[in-house]
Protein backbone atom coordinates (compact mmCIF):
# COMPACT_ATOMS: atom_id res chain seq x y z
CA UNK A 1 0.00 0.00 0.00
CA UNK A 2 2.40 2.63 1.11
CA UNK A 3 4.54 1.70 -1.91
CA UNK A 4 2.26 2.10 -4.00
CA UNK A 5 0.96 5.73 -2.81
CA UNK A 6 4.96 6.17 -2.93
CA UNK A 7 5.38 4.86 -6.77
CA UNK A 8 2.00 6.83 -7.36
CA UNK A 9 3.63 10.34 -6.17
CA UNK A 10 6.91 9.60 -7.77
CA UNK A 11 4.85 9.34 -10.78
CA UNK A 12 2.77 12.55 -10.07
CA UNK A 13 6.15 14.15 -10.58
CA UNK A 14 6.55 13.71 -13.80
CA UNK A 15 4.63 15.99 -15.77
CA UNK A 16 4.57 14.37 -19.15
CA UNK A 17 3.10 11.73 -16.80
CA UNK A 18 0.76 13.74 -15.58
CA UNK A 19 -0.35 15.25 -19.20
CA UNK A 20 -0.85 11.48 -20.61
CA UNK A 21 -3.55 10.58 -17.39
CA UNK A 22 -4.99 13.30 -16.83
CA UNK A 23 -7.18 13.40 -19.79
CA UNK A 24 -8.37 10.09 -19.21
CA UNK A 25 -9.52 11.61 -15.55
CA UNK A 26 -10.83 14.59 -16.40
CA UNK A 27 -14.55 13.72 -18.63
CA UNK A 28 -15.60 11.46 -15.52
CA UNK A 29 -14.98 14.59 -13.12
CA UNK A 30 -16.88 16.21 -15.66
CA UNK A 31 -19.92 14.29 -16.06
CA UNK A 32 -20.52 12.95 -12.42
CA UNK A 33 -19.63 16.90 -11.58
CA UNK A 34 -22.70 17.84 -14.19
CA UNK A 35 -25.45 15.45 -13.37
CA UNK A 36 -24.73 16.38 -9.65
CA UNK A 37 -24.96 20.33 -10.46
CA UNK A 38 -28.03 19.32 -12.56
CA UNK A 39 -29.81 17.86 -9.75
CA UNK A 40 -28.59 19.98 -7.31
CA UNK A 41 -29.90 23.07 -9.25
CA UNK A 42 -33.44 22.05 -10.46
CA UNK A 43 -34.03 20.45 -6.58
CA UNK A 44 -32.75 23.43 -5.23
CA UNK A 45 -34.56 25.98 -6.86
CA UNK A 46 -37.31 24.37 -8.32
CA UNK A 47 -38.56 21.37 -5.61
CA UNK A 48 -37.44 22.42 -2.36
CA UNK A 49 -39.78 24.37 -0.09
CA UNK A 50 -39.23 27.80 0.79
CA UNK A 51 -37.86 28.54 4.33
CA UNK A 52 -40.64 29.36 7.10
CA UNK A 53 -38.29 32.78 7.33
CA UNK A 54 -36.63 33.79 4.52
CA UNK A 55 -39.19 32.92 1.52
CA UNK A 56 -37.25 32.24 -1.94
CA UNK A 57 -34.34 33.77 -0.64
CA UNK A 58 -32.50 31.36 0.88
CA UNK A 59 -32.09 29.40 -2.32
CA UNK A 60 -29.04 31.48 -2.76
CA UNK A 61 -27.28 28.79 -0.55
CA UNK A 62 -27.48 26.38 -3.74
CA UNK A 63 -24.15 28.91 -5.10
CA UNK A 64 -22.94 30.74 -1.56
CA UNK A 65 -21.67 27.79 0.13
CA UNK A 66 -20.26 25.89 -2.39
CA UNK A 67 -18.41 28.37 -3.73
CA UNK A 68 -17.45 29.67 -0.22
CA UNK A 69 -16.42 26.28 0.91
CA UNK A 70 -14.86 25.66 -2.08
CA UNK A 71 -12.39 29.18 -2.02
CA UNK A 72 -10.99 27.76 1.14
CA UNK A 73 -10.52 24.13 0.12
CA UNK A 74 -8.71 25.45 -2.49
CA UNK A 75 -6.56 28.14 -0.53
CA UNK A 76 -5.51 24.70 1.54
CA UNK A 77 -4.82 22.49 -1.60
CA UNK A 78 -2.72 25.56 -2.98
CA UNK A 79 -0.96 25.97 0.16
CA UNK A 80 0.13 22.30 0.86
CA UNK A 81 1.35 21.89 -3.17
CA UNK A 82 3.40 24.90 -2.13
CA UNK A 83 4.86 23.48 0.73
CA UNK A 84 5.15 20.18 -1.22
CA UNK A 85 7.02 22.33 -4.14
CA UNK A 86 9.12 24.08 -1.79
CA UNK A 87 10.04 20.92 0.48
CA UNK A 88 10.74 18.23 -2.05
CA UNK A 89 11.11 20.45 -4.60
CA UNK A 90 8.48 18.84 -7.02
CA UNK A 91 8.10 20.91 -10.24
CA UNK A 92 4.50 19.52 -10.93
CA UNK A 93 3.56 20.83 -6.80
CA UNK A 94 4.25 23.95 -8.29
CA UNK A 95 2.19 24.09 -11.24
CA UNK A 96 -0.82 22.87 -9.20
CA UNK A 97 -0.76 25.85 -6.70
CA UNK A 98 0.28 28.17 -9.41
CA UNK A 99 -2.75 27.17 -11.52
CA UNK A 100 -5.58 27.02 -8.47
CA UNK A 101 -5.17 30.85 -7.36
CA UNK A 102 -7.16 32.43 -10.29
CA UNK A 103 -9.88 29.34 -9.40
CA UNK A 104 -10.32 30.08 -6.04
CA UNK A 105 -9.77 34.01 -6.41
CA UNK A 106 -13.12 33.39 -8.34
CA UNK A 107 -14.28 31.44 -5.81
CA UNK A 108 -13.61 33.78 -3.42
CA UNK A 109 -15.60 36.66 -5.50
CA UNK A 110 -18.48 34.30 -5.51
CA UNK A 111 -19.20 33.73 -2.16
CA UNK A 112 -18.57 37.61 -1.49
CA UNK A 113 -21.01 38.69 -4.34
CA UNK A 114 -24.01 36.05 -3.80
CA UNK A 115 -23.46 36.82 -0.12
CA UNK A 116 -24.50 40.69 -0.51
CA UNK A 117 -27.23 39.72 -2.78
CA UNK A 118 -28.29 37.56 0.28
CA UNK A 119 -27.23 39.90 2.55
CA UNK A 120 -29.13 43.31 1.57
CA UNK A 121 -33.00 41.56 1.43
CA UNK A 122 -32.21 38.99 4.58
CA UNK A 123 -29.90 41.52 6.77
CA UNK A 124 -30.79 44.78 5.18
CA UNK A 125 -26.99 45.66 4.20
CA UNK A 126 -25.11 44.11 1.23
CA UNK A 127 -22.14 44.45 3.34
CA UNK A 128 -20.69 44.88 6.80
CA UNK A 129 -17.29 44.93 8.80
CA UNK A 130 -18.17 41.41 10.77
CA UNK A 131 -15.36 39.39 11.56
CA UNK A 132 -16.91 36.25 9.10
CA UNK A 133 -17.11 38.91 5.84
CA UNK A 134 -13.65 41.00 6.49
CA UNK A 135 -11.77 37.59 6.52
CA UNK A 136 -13.20 36.56 3.46
CA UNK A 137 -12.16 39.74 2.03
CA UNK A 138 -9.02 39.04 3.55
CA UNK A 139 -8.87 35.05 1.65
CA UNK A 140 -9.74 37.11 -1.72
CA UNK A 141 -6.83 39.42 -1.35
CA UNK A 142 -4.42 36.69 -0.18
CA UNK A 143 -5.16 34.99 -3.81
CA UNK A 144 -4.46 38.14 -5.48
CA UNK A 145 -1.19 38.53 -3.63
CA UNK A 146 -0.31 34.72 -5.22
CA UNK A 147 -1.30 35.50 -8.84
CA UNK A 148 0.56 39.05 -8.30
CA UNK A 149 3.97 37.48 -7.39
CA UNK A 150 3.73 34.41 -9.79
CA UNK A 151 3.19 37.47 -12.99
CA UNK A 152 5.31 40.17 -11.21
CA UNK A 153 8.31 37.51 -10.93
CA UNK A 154 9.97 36.97 -14.11
CA UNK A 155 12.18 34.12 -13.04
CA UNK A 156 9.98 31.10 -12.78
CA UNK A 157 11.89 29.18 -9.46
CA UNK A 158 11.57 32.68 -7.67
CA UNK A 159 8.05 33.52 -8.80
CA UNK A 160 7.73 29.88 -7.42
CA UNK A 161 9.43 29.97 -3.78
CA UNK A 162 7.74 33.56 -3.06
CA UNK A 163 3.94 32.72 -4.51
CA UNK A 164 4.18 29.37 -1.92
CA UNK A 165 5.46 31.05 1.07
CA UNK A 166 2.75 33.33 0.80
CA UNK A 167 0.36 30.88 0.25
CA UNK A 168 1.90 28.62 3.58
CA UNK A 169 1.63 31.73 5.39
CA UNK A 170 -1.59 32.78 4.46
CA UNK A 171 -3.72 29.41 5.80
CA UNK A 172 -3.54 30.74 9.26
CA UNK A 173 -6.97 33.11 7.54
CA UNK A 174 -8.40 29.41 7.36
CA UNK A 175 -9.33 28.74 11.06
CA UNK A 176 -9.92 32.80 11.33
CA UNK A 177 -12.75 32.40 8.74
CA UNK A 178 -14.10 29.23 9.98
CA UNK A 179 -13.93 30.25 13.57
CA UNK A 180 -14.86 33.80 13.07
CA UNK A 181 -18.80 32.87 14.32
CA UNK A 182 -17.67 31.56 17.01
CA UNK A 183 -15.32 33.47 18.52
CA UNK A 184 -16.59 37.22 17.99
CA UNK A 185 -19.89 38.92 17.18
CA UNK A 186 -20.90 38.44 14.22
CA UNK A 187 -23.78 39.37 11.81
CA UNK A 188 -22.99 36.49 9.92
CA UNK A 189 -24.33 33.43 11.55
CA UNK A 190 -22.87 30.37 12.53
CA UNK A 191 -22.52 26.76 10.55
CA UNK A 192 -25.60 24.99 9.06
CA UNK A 193 -23.62 22.28 8.01
CA UNK A 194 -20.44 20.59 10.25
CA UNK A 195 -18.96 17.47 10.42
CA UNK A 196 -20.12 17.08 13.25
CA UNK A 197 -23.18 17.67 14.34
CA UNK A 198 -26.84 16.92 12.50
CA UNK A 199 -27.37 20.04 9.67
CA UNK A 200 -29.43 22.02 11.24
CA UNK A 201 -31.36 22.25 8.14
CA UNK A 202 -34.65 20.00 6.29
CA UNK A 203 -33.44 17.17 4.84
CA UNK A 204 -35.34 18.02 1.55
CA UNK A 205 -33.63 21.16 1.33
CA UNK A 206 -30.18 19.92 2.40
CA UNK A 207 -29.92 17.30 -0.15
CA UNK A 208 -29.51 19.19 -3.14
CA UNK A 209 -26.89 21.45 -1.19
CA UNK A 210 -25.01 18.28 -0.98
CA UNK A 211 -25.44 18.06 -4.82
CA UNK A 212 -24.48 21.34 -5.98
CA UNK A 213 -21.01 21.36 -3.11
CA UNK A 214 -20.25 18.38 -4.34
CA UNK A 215 -20.94 19.15 -8.38
CA UNK A 216 -18.88 22.46 -7.81
CA UNK A 217 -16.00 20.07 -5.99
CA UNK A 218 -16.22 17.92 -9.29
CA UNK A 219 -16.13 21.01 -12.02
CA UNK A 220 -13.09 22.46 -10.10
CA UNK A 221 -11.13 19.22 -10.69
CA UNK A 222 -11.61 19.53 -14.50
CA UNK A 223 -11.10 23.21 -14.08
CA UNK A 224 -7.81 21.99 -12.51
CA UNK A 225 -6.85 19.37 -14.48
CA UNK A 226 -7.29 21.79 -17.43
CA UNK A 227 -4.84 24.45 -16.45
CA UNK A 228 -2.68 22.03 -14.85
CA UNK A 229 -2.02 20.84 -18.75
CA UNK A 230 -1.62 24.07 -20.20
CA UNK A 231 0.76 25.23 -17.72
CA UNK A 232 2.65 21.67 -18.01
CA UNK A 233 2.46 21.93 -21.62
CA UNK A 234 3.84 26.03 -21.09
CA UNK A 235 6.68 25.12 -18.79
CA UNK A 236 7.98 22.08 -20.86
CA UNK A 237 7.78 23.69 -24.42
CA UNK A 238 11.54 22.88 -24.22
CA UNK A 239 10.87 18.87 -24.12
CA UNK A 240 10.85 16.56 -26.93
CA UNK A 241 7.80 15.52 -26.36
CA UNK A 242 5.87 18.82 -25.93
CA UNK A 243 7.52 19.66 -29.46
CA UNK A 244 5.86 16.05 -30.57
CA UNK A 245 2.71 16.70 -28.95
CA UNK A 246 2.21 20.31 -30.35
CA UNK A 247 3.26 19.33 -33.52
CA UNK A 248 0.63 16.43 -33.88
CA UNK A 249 -1.85 18.21 -32.14
CA UNK A 250 -1.64 21.35 -34.78
CA UNK A 251 -1.35 22.11 -37.99
CA UNK A 252 0.57 25.30 -37.62
CA UNK A 253 3.85 26.05 -35.55
CA UNK A 254 3.56 28.07 -32.18
CA UNK A 255 4.54 31.18 -32.38
CA UNK A 256 7.47 31.67 -29.37
CA UNK A 257 6.30 35.26 -28.75
CA UNK A 258 2.80 34.25 -27.55
CA UNK A 259 2.12 33.31 -23.83
CA UNK A 260 -0.77 31.04 -25.97
CA UNK A 261 -3.43 28.38 -24.46
CA UNK A 262 -3.49 29.66 -20.80
CA UNK B 1 13.88 12.00 5.50
CA UNK B 2 16.52 13.53 3.52
CA UNK B 3 18.18 15.79 5.68
CA UNK B 4 17.60 18.36 3.62
CA UNK B 5 14.73 18.51 2.95
CA UNK B 6 13.66 17.99 7.06
CA UNK B 7 15.47 21.51 7.19
CA UNK B 8 13.57 23.40 4.89
CA UNK B 9 10.55 21.84 6.27
CA UNK B 10 11.21 22.87 9.75
CA UNK B 11 11.75 26.41 8.41
CA UNK B 12 8.43 26.34 6.92
CA UNK B 13 6.57 25.59 9.91
CA UNK B 14 8.57 27.58 12.16
CA UNK B 15 8.17 30.52 10.01
CA UNK B 16 4.23 29.71 10.10
CA UNK B 17 3.95 28.59 13.97
CA UNK B 18 5.42 32.15 14.73
CA UNK B 19 3.61 34.19 11.99
CA UNK B 20 0.53 32.17 13.24
CA UNK B 21 1.33 33.45 17.15
CA UNK B 22 1.99 37.02 16.18
CA UNK B 23 -1.85 36.98 14.26
CA UNK B 24 -3.14 34.91 17.85
CA UNK B 25 -1.79 38.01 19.79
CA UNK B 26 -3.13 40.60 17.31
CA UNK B 27 -6.01 38.56 17.63
CA UNK B 28 -6.28 38.62 21.31
CA UNK B 29 -5.42 42.33 21.79
CA UNK B 30 -8.19 43.73 19.00
CA UNK B 31 -11.03 41.67 20.28
CA UNK B 32 -13.11 44.29 21.26
CA UNK B 33 -12.71 45.93 17.83
CA UNK B 34 -13.16 42.61 15.87
CA UNK B 35 -16.74 41.88 17.54
CA UNK B 36 -19.67 43.58 15.38
CA UNK B 37 -21.63 44.52 18.39
CA UNK B 38 -21.85 44.60 22.12
CA UNK B 39 -24.33 42.36 23.94
CA UNK B 40 -26.67 43.73 26.75
CA UNK B 41 -24.39 42.17 29.32
CA UNK B 42 -21.16 44.57 27.81
CA UNK B 43 -23.44 47.19 27.87
CA UNK B 44 -25.15 46.65 31.32
CA UNK B 45 -21.66 46.00 32.61
CA UNK B 46 -20.70 49.60 31.26
CA UNK B 47 -18.04 48.41 28.96
CA UNK B 48 -20.07 50.11 25.97
CA UNK B 49 -19.28 54.24 25.73
CA UNK B 50 -22.46 56.63 25.85
CA UNK B 51 -23.41 58.92 23.15
CA UNK B 52 -20.75 57.30 20.77
CA UNK B 53 -21.52 55.31 17.80
CA UNK B 54 -21.52 51.60 18.40
CA UNK B 55 -23.70 48.44 17.67
CA UNK B 56 -25.85 46.56 20.10
CA UNK B 57 -26.97 42.90 19.42
CA UNK B 58 -29.44 40.58 21.17
CA UNK B 59 -32.74 38.73 20.82
CA UNK B 60 -36.21 40.90 20.30
CA UNK B 61 -37.90 40.08 23.49
CA UNK B 62 -41.14 38.86 22.88
CA UNK B 63 -44.01 41.02 23.55
CA UNK B 64 -41.82 44.05 24.25
CA UNK B 65 -42.17 46.14 20.98
CA UNK B 66 -43.70 48.87 21.00
CA UNK B 67 -44.93 51.35 18.11
CA UNK B 68 -45.99 54.91 18.15
CA UNK B 69 -49.75 55.31 16.57
CA UNK B 70 -48.39 58.33 14.56
CA UNK B 71 -45.13 58.16 13.66
CA UNK B 72 -42.55 55.05 12.36
CA UNK B 73 -41.01 55.39 15.59
CA UNK B 74 -40.75 51.83 17.39
CA UNK B 75 -39.26 50.20 20.72
CA UNK B 76 -38.17 47.35 21.83
CA UNK B 77 -35.80 45.78 24.40
CA UNK B 78 -33.32 43.45 23.00
CA UNK B 79 -31.88 40.72 25.54
CA UNK B 80 -28.79 38.39 25.49
CA UNK B 81 -30.51 36.07 28.03
CA UNK B 82 -28.87 37.61 31.04
CA UNK B 83 -29.48 41.28 30.48
CA UNK B 84 -32.11 43.74 28.89
CA UNK B 85 -31.23 47.00 26.34
CA UNK B 86 -33.99 49.00 25.08
CA UNK B 87 -33.73 50.68 21.95
CA UNK B 88 -35.82 53.14 20.14
CA UNK B 89 -35.88 53.39 16.37
CA UNK B 90 -37.25 55.28 13.68
CA UNK B 91 -37.54 53.83 10.46
CA UNK B 92 -38.44 50.69 8.61
CA UNK B 93 -37.49 47.82 10.30
CA UNK B 94 -35.75 44.94 8.13
CA UNK B 95 -38.53 42.35 6.55
CA UNK B 96 -36.99 39.77 9.17
CA UNK B 97 -37.58 42.00 12.44
CA UNK B 98 -39.90 39.94 14.21
CA UNK B 99 -40.08 39.25 17.92
CA UNK B 100 -37.84 36.36 19.17
CA UNK B 101 -35.07 37.20 16.52
CA UNK B 102 -31.68 38.19 16.63
CA UNK B 103 -30.94 41.74 15.51
CA UNK B 104 -28.34 44.33 15.35
CA UNK B 105 -28.70 47.56 15.59
CA UNK B 106 -26.21 50.65 15.25
CA UNK B 107 -26.77 54.09 17.21
CA UNK B 108 -25.74 55.17 20.85
CA UNK B 109 -26.80 54.78 24.37
CA UNK B 110 -28.25 58.25 25.79
CA UNK B 111 -28.27 59.30 29.00
CA UNK B 112 -31.29 56.89 30.04
CA UNK B 113 -29.20 53.70 28.88
CA UNK B 114 -31.90 53.79 25.85
CA UNK B 115 -29.90 52.66 22.94
CA UNK B 116 -31.02 55.28 19.85
CA UNK B 117 -30.66 53.35 16.82
CA UNK B 118 -30.18 54.53 13.20
CA UNK B 119 -30.18 51.61 11.66
CA UNK B 120 -31.27 47.80 12.54
CA UNK B 121 -30.29 44.70 10.92
CA UNK B 122 -31.70 41.51 11.03
CA UNK B 123 -29.62 38.74 11.80
CA UNK B 124 -30.49 35.19 10.78
CA UNK B 125 -30.02 32.21 12.68
CA UNK B 126 -28.66 29.00 11.27
CA UNK B 127 -32.04 26.90 10.97
CA UNK B 128 -33.28 26.55 7.96
CA UNK B 129 -36.60 25.14 7.50
CA UNK B 130 -39.87 24.81 5.34
CA UNK B 131 -43.28 26.79 6.98
CA UNK B 132 -44.98 23.65 7.18
CA UNK B 133 -42.20 22.03 9.62
CA UNK B 134 -41.89 25.45 11.37
CA UNK B 135 -45.83 25.56 12.27
CA UNK B 136 -46.03 21.59 13.12
CA UNK B 137 -42.51 22.40 15.44
CA UNK B 138 -44.82 25.48 17.17
CA UNK B 139 -47.49 23.25 17.68
CA UNK B 140 -45.64 20.68 19.08
CA UNK B 141 -44.15 23.11 21.55
CA UNK B 142 -47.69 25.02 22.58
CA UNK B 143 -49.17 21.07 23.04
CA UNK B 144 -46.12 19.80 25.34
CA UNK B 145 -46.57 23.31 27.31
CA UNK B 146 -50.08 22.88 27.57
CA UNK B 147 -49.50 19.31 29.01
CA UNK B 148 -46.84 20.42 31.48
CA UNK B 149 -48.45 23.67 32.23
CA UNK B 150 -45.43 25.28 31.20
CA UNK B 151 -45.69 28.33 29.10
CA UNK B 152 -41.74 29.02 28.37
CA UNK B 153 -41.33 26.21 26.06
CA UNK B 154 -43.15 28.12 23.07
CA UNK B 155 -40.34 30.15 21.27
CA UNK B 156 -38.66 28.94 17.79
CA UNK B 157 -36.73 25.65 17.60
CA UNK B 158 -33.67 24.05 15.96
CA UNK B 159 -34.93 22.17 13.56
CA UNK B 160 -35.25 18.53 15.04
CA UNK B 161 -35.86 18.42 18.54
CA UNK B 162 -33.52 20.51 20.98
CA UNK B 163 -34.89 23.78 21.85
CA UNK B 164 -32.52 26.46 19.41
CA UNK B 165 -29.09 27.70 20.26
CA UNK B 166 -28.84 31.15 19.51
CA UNK B 167 -25.35 32.34 19.59
CA UNK B 168 -24.23 35.77 20.61
CA UNK B 169 -21.36 36.98 21.96
CA UNK B 170 -19.79 33.78 21.64
CA UNK B 171 -21.81 32.28 23.97
CA UNK B 172 -24.27 30.28 22.81
CA UNK B 173 -27.73 30.38 25.30
CA UNK B 174 -30.86 28.62 25.45
CA UNK B 175 -33.74 30.73 24.17
CA UNK B 176 -36.23 28.67 25.49
CA UNK B 177 -34.99 28.78 29.30
CA UNK B 178 -33.94 32.43 28.70
CA UNK B 179 -30.85 31.59 29.95
CA UNK B 180 -28.66 31.05 32.42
Amino acid sequence: MWEALKRFYHRMGSPKWFFDISIKWSPWFLWIGSALMAVGVAWGLAFAPADYLQGNSFRIIYIHVPSALLSQSAYIMMAIAGLVGLVWKMKMAFVVSKVIAPIGATMAVMALLTGAIWGKPTWGTWWVWDARLTSMLVLLFLYFGVIALHNAIENEDMANKAASILAIVGTINIPIIKYSVEWWNTLHQPATITLTKKPTMAPEMFIPLVCTILGFYCWFAVWVIARTRNEVLWRERRTKWVKRYVSEHMQMTPSPASKGGR
Amino acid sequence: MHPQRKQRLIIILFMLSGIGVAVALLMTALEENINLFYTPKDIAAGKAPKHQSIRAGGMVVEGSVKRDQTSLVVQFDVSDGAENVTIEYDGILPDLFREGQGIVALGALNDDGIFVASEVLAKHDENYMPPEVKDALDKAHQDKAYKDGDASTTSGSEYGKKPANYNLGGQSYNADKGGE
